[in-house]
């Protein structure tokens, strides 16, 4: 492999990457026998000839991928273009903290000592995400220590610029967020031509003891670029992290989240809209372990479905024994607007503790036609009063989203998938 | 203003409304009253144009335009209002945002601009006080986790702030407590002008001693059976329905 000659062989994580090479070579690829991809099929996705890196750089000016960033508010932003580091574009910074790229960390001994306690100590070793381990080269690196509240959010996006026909992406997130500290992090993916992209993410979140950590997946790709994402958080106790996930676009997407819950006092939230159509394919997987007692975790997943999309919402929540005192929530809610869209939905509970509130909601509905009448007989169109109704329903979670720009990005998104033009703010 | 001809509509095939001949002019008060499953909440359907109902037979006019083939929102558009049986939860609609919906949508319909801001907020606090509404109930989701009472005073509320031409107020009654029915019965005499009219649905006649209609209609089994004054109600209050059976059967 060509990867051999573009590492330092003796990096702790040159070992990483030839022991996640081997696993994935006797793993294989996810098949639809393996119960966690039973309703997501891959096949299709890895029968292209994918380039692994581009063979050469392509220039990308700030006027082309302006409209991707959250560009009215002042930002950290760590952009890749094709998988390399573009520093034009980017803003770190290590002024108390570090947001930077992850191929400058990896093998700089001021970094060593935080790569060696948490790089790849999260990811699991599933075959994508060994896949990841052995070929990613480039991802955000962000460093928090205690007592810091990071005052700008921090962007991390992957362009693809089509240059290859078609290209395999491998971004690797580090996030390690120390004691009593706060962040903000929107990520992106994004394709720039219609030429096929695959993207297999890995991102590891740290959160310390009273951390606090949003984090905000746009999910809103060409119809030719696919996204396999891995997400997965660590907390310390009294710790709070909130992933919003926001699926309006892409072919397939694919999201594996799993939250691990390692203090008491935890508060994790899983909040996401899904939005699509045609024939595109969302899966949500996610897992939330509760290991410590008297902690909490909330999950509000509210999906729209239109024309032949596909959805798969596949959530499990683990309680182990001595996780007394757990308040787990999870919701479910979904429209199928048209009675060819599908829905996957399973919810699973595994509950070893005998004093917890668990519960769950599962629901697959079409529009409610006596609330669709009530408003047309106050004047509203059907479509306007389809679309207030989506609105309404999506709206509850858009709530909890903290920065007021994002809430407007989605607002406006989700606008622009119902196909009207919104005269009403919620 | 309205005028129904030999009405027919049905549900799920089977037939409700059996030949309906009813006119409402400018300024009128008309009370349909009868006994449970006669067609009453079908009537009112159908005329704001819901769809589950089939109409079979007859016409449908507003001011001389035949509305049959209108879709509900275009006869809202020419000034038919129904105020709801059993009004409908919306969560996460706020009813001032609702209300700025409708009022807006109406108003493009009808070629206008849309309604500034300011008056806006004037209507909704001049409305709201009418009815005798809490400003903060109008920031919270419409009809969500509302008694009986408030969902039904929010849709007298909705037609204060919609003025349509033509009123009909299906069992606006029902669920209300004395108070709240003062309050409702008083918000719509306070919106009464010359220029619109008030059909008023229900089986009691409590409601009409606030609301004093010009013409009281009996529905029995699908058609009209009986008209005549405001004293026609009284008489039912005190009989009952079957005399009006009996008569029909006979």
């Amino acid at each position: 492999m060509a990867l051999e000659n573009e590492v330092d062989t003796d990096s702790y994580v040159h070992e990483l990457r030839s022991k996640a090479l081997s696993d994935f070579e006797e793993k294989g690829l996810p098949a639809r026998k393996d119960e966690a991809y039973k309703y997501t099929s891959l096949k299709s996705l890895f029968n292209k000839d994918y380039s692994l890196f581009p063979k050469k750089e392509v220039a990308v000016d700030y006027s082309d991928i302006k409209k991707y960033l959250v560009h009215q508010i002042d930002a950290y932003r760590v952009i890749f273009i094709d998988g390399i580091y573009s520093s034009h574009l980017s803003q770190t910074t290590h002024d108390k903290f570090d947001v930077c790229l992850m191929s400058s960390t990896l093998n700089h001994p001021k970094y060593a000592s935080v790569i060696e306690n948490y790089y790849n100590k999260l990811a699991g070793d599933d075959s994508l995400t060994s896949l990841n381990t052995a070929f990613a080269r480039e991802g955000a690196y962000i460093h928090v220590p205690k007592n810091i509240q990071v005052e700008k959010p921090i962007e991390i996006v992957n362009f693809s610029t089509g240059n290859e026909a078609a290209m395999m992406i491998q971004p690797r997130n580090l996030v390690v967020v120390g004691e009593n500290s706060q962040v903000q992090i929107i990520e992106r993916h994004q394709s720039l031509s219609e030429n096929a992209v695959l993207t297999n993410s890995v991102t590891e979140i740290f959160a310390d003891k009273r951390a606090m950590v949003d984090f905000y997946k746009i999910q809103n790709d060409l119809d030719t670029a696919s996204l396999i994402d891995h997400t997965t958080v660590e907390q310390k106790e009294n710790s709070e992290v909130r992933l919003h996930t926001f699926s309006f676009g892409g072919a397939l997407t694919r999201n594996n989240v799993r939250f691990f819950q390692r203090g008491e006092h935890c508060n994790s939230v899983l909040n996401g809209v899904t939005i699509i159509e045609g024939k595109q394919h969302v899966d949500h997987s996610t897992l939330v372990h509760h290991t410590a007692p008297n902690c909490e975790s909330f999950q509000e997943y509210k999906q729209i479905f239109n024309d032949r999309s596909v959805g798969v919402f596949n959530g499990k929540v683990l309680v182990d024994k001595i996780a007394q005192k757990i308040n787990a929530y999870q919701q479910n809610n979904n429209i199928l607007v048209s009675d060819k869209a599908t829905i996957n939905a399973k919810p699973q509970l595994e509950i070893f503790a005998d004093d917890v509130r668990c519960s769950h909601g599962c629901t697959i509905g079409q529009l409610d036609e006596d609330a669709l009448f009530y408003m047309q007989s106050r004047g509203i169109g059907k479509k306007e009063a389809r679309a207030l109704l989506m609105f309404a329903f999506a709206n509850s979670v858009l709530e909890s989203v903290k920065i007021p720009e994002i809430k407007t990005r989605i607002t406006k998104l989700i606008a622009m998938k119902l196909g009207v033009e919104i005269g009403f703010d919620l | 203003m309205l005028k129904i001809k030999n009405l027919h509509a049905s549900i799920d095939g089977k037939e409700i409304l059996r030949g309906i001949d009813l006119e409402v002019k400018a300024g009128e008060v008309h009370a349909i009253m009868g006994p449970n499953g006669s067609g009453k909440s079908t009537l009112a359907n159908v005329i704001a144009g819901r769809e589950e109902y089939e109409m079979t037979d007859g016409e449908i006019s507003m001011d001389s335009e035949d509305i049959t083939e209108l879709d509900p929102e275009e006869r809202a558009h020419r000034g038919v209002f129904l105020s709801f049986q059993y009004p409908i939860e919306i969560p996460g609609v706020s009813v001032t945002n609702f209300m700025k919906t409708a009022i807006n949508e109406t108003r493009k319909a009808q070629g206008k601009d849309e309604m500034p801001a300011k008056d806006m907020l004037k209507m909704i606090r001049e409305k709201s006080e009418l009815l005798e509404i809490d400003r903060k109930f109008l920031s919270r989701s419409l009809n969500e986790g509302f008694s009986g009472g408030e969902k039904k005073r929010n849709e007298i509320f909705q037609m204060a702030m919609l003025e349509p031409k033509l009123a009909i107020l299906d069992e606006t009654d029902s669920g209300l407590d004395i108070d709240a029915l003062r309050i409702v019965a008083n918000g719509v005499n306070k919106l009464r002008t010359k220029e619109n009219a008030t059909v008023v649905i229900t089986h009691y006649q409590r409601l009409l001693d606030h609301i004093i209609p010009d013409f009281v209609h009996v529905l029995y089994n699908g058609r009209i059976v009986k008209s005549g004054g405001k004293e026609l109600a009284h008489e039912l209050e005190e009989r009952g329905y079957d005399w009006i059976k009996e008569e029909v059967e006979a």
